[in-house]
């Protein structure tokens, strides 16, 4: 499943972003690999740009829009995972 | 309140903000004396050119989110390659005008039609019109507490001069059924995943037929550029910049409800929170849809913490705009208690923004609170206090600017 959504993501990105996007890398931490599905639709710089003041529950709410309201093809299974990442990288302080 | 407490008012906190400015971070909002957006967005940020465009404030690459630096509003008119860049969605055709047709119908509708570019400006009367377009989130990252979105600071907006054919005589031609009640349009962006709502607006019926209400395809006498819409896009005078929808491909009058999530669910404010007028035939229960930009300024020629010699006039400049009752008066304060009226620019309609101009003394060493408040036509005035909604729109809270005379 997982390998499904990264060809996907890989497939759509480069087409529309260009090199500069690259640049933005998300901090080396477990998590990180499921977190990497959120750009599926977008780069990674809104997530840096939403910290950091979200704690767990509000970036669990960020996730969660993000599949309900945008159609994500994140597997729900992943969601605690990629919210626990955020909290503890992009989180409040 | 001493000096040095005010100092550290004006720059957030002083350590912080002598660590970013010798980083020279971008699109600090400390130097307009307002609170901070987020750390991660201040830390993040860079100027980055898109093609066409001069360098503006990256907020996200994809979809591309860029904001207008403060000095291309010294001026009235914001120029194109200035203007600022807000997508939702990351798929954005480049549209070549050979492609490019507008079809215009729905149910409410006598035909539908279709129409080149050509035609659009050889059927129907030219029009044009002088008005900011503003995203109904500029200044999110300026709410406390924070909420999340793009957290922009204050230049998600411009004024320019829109030009085009007006809806109403389109929407003529095509026949405008009693039972109207909204206008829809869709442009041709699109999500990356076919799941992803498409970006789709809706209009009462009364403002599509507005007179100012444009399908605008030049913007301060050029095409519009690519990410601003090209080859044309919807200009709704007065209204916050969700409704101007760019790369338009399709107009439909329609005698329900627009139900999209973008209409829905997106851009909405808390029921009597804000004056504003309400979009009727979408108001839901706990909320209403965002309509007309609340009264605003900004002072583009001081610096929060900035250092003037004593005996030395501080002039104080920038722009006031409103939701489309034009500007009555903006004050200026340098105590916070006493209020001057500063000299009010050319009037350039009432839907553009409107330079202000005033010059304070400073005869005595200490510091200054340098504010302007605007008032517009209606009696609205700006507030002294947020006031707080979950999506972080509509932020008019008076600058603060801290200046220290030496």
């Amino acid at each position: 499943m997982r390998a499904a959504v990264f060809s996907v993501l890989f497939l759509v990105a480069p087409a529309q972003a260009g090199a500069q996007e690259d640049k933005v890398v998300l901090k080396d931490a477990p998590g990180r690999d499921k977190a990497m599905q959120c750009l599926a639709c977008h780069s990674l710089d809104y997530i840096q740009m939403n910290s950091r003041f979200l704690d767990k529950a509000g970036w669990m709410t960020s996730v969660n829009k993000m599949i309900n309201a945008f159609g994500a093809p994140i597997p729900k299974e992943d969601v605690d995972a990629i919210a626990t990442y955020l909290s503890e990288n992009y989180g409040k302080k | 309140m001493d000096r040095r407490t005010i100092l550290k008012v004006a720059a957030g906190t002083l350590g912080v903000a002598g660590v970013r400015n010798a980083l020279g971070a971008v699109g600090s909002m400390a130097d307009l004396g307002f609170a901070e957006i987020p750390d991660g967005a201040l830390a993040e940020q860079v100027l980055h050119a898109l093609p066409g465009k001069v360098p503006l404030i990256r907020k996200s690459y994809r979809p591309p989110n860029y904001e207008t630096p403060v000095e291309y509003f010294r001026t009235p008119l914001t120029p194109n390659r200035a203007f600022f860049v807000r997508w939702h969605l990351a798929a954005i055709p480049q549209v070549a005008l050979k492609d490019w047709s507008l079809a215009v119908g729905g149910e409410s509708a006598e035909r539908p039609l279709n129409f080149t570019m050509n035609e659009l400006k050889n059927e129907f009367k030219p029009a044009q019109v002088t008005a900011v377009c503003q995203c109904s989130g500029n200044r999110r990252g300026l709410f406390e507490p924070h909420v999340a979105g793009v957290e922009w600071g204050v230049g998600a907006m411009g004024n320019a001069v829109w030009r085009g054919v007006r809806l109403k005589d389109v929407l003529a031609k095509a026949g405008v059924k009693g039972d109207a009640l909204e206008v829809v349009f869709d442009g041709a962006d699109h999500g990356a995943l076919d799941k992803t709502p498409d970006f789709v607006k809706s209009l009462p019926i009364d403002v599509a037929l507005s007179d100012n209400t444009l399908i605008a395809f030049e913007m301060n006498g050029l095409p519009l550029p690519h990410w601003n819409g090209f080859p044309a896009r919807i200009v709704v005078p007065g209204w916050t910049g969700t409704y101007w929808v760019k790369g338009v491909t399709s107009v439909k009058v329609m005698p329900r409800p627009e139900k999209n999530f973008w209409m829905s669910a997106a851009y909405r404010l808390p029921r009597g929170r804000f004056k504003t007028p309400s979009f009727k035939s979408q108001v839901a229960e706990a909320n209403e849809p965002i309509t007309t930009m609340v009264v605003n300024s900004l002072i583009t020629s001081v610096k929060s913490g900035q250092q003037v010699a004593r005996g030395k006039p501080i002039e104080v400049r920038g722009i006031a705009w409103d939701g489309g009752t034009g500007i009555a008066k903006v004050e200026v304060s340098s105590d916070g208690s006493n209020w001057a009226a500063a000299k009010l620019g050319k009037d350039l309609g009432r839907f553009s923004f409107r330079e202000f101009a005033l010059t304070v003394p400073t005869r005595e060493a200490g510091s200054l609170v340098v504010m302007a408040r605007a008032t517009s036509n209606s009696g609205e005035t700006q507030v002294n206090d947020l006031i707080h909604n979950p999506a972080g729109y509509h932020h008019n809270v008076i600058q603060r600017l801290y200046v220290e005379v030496v």
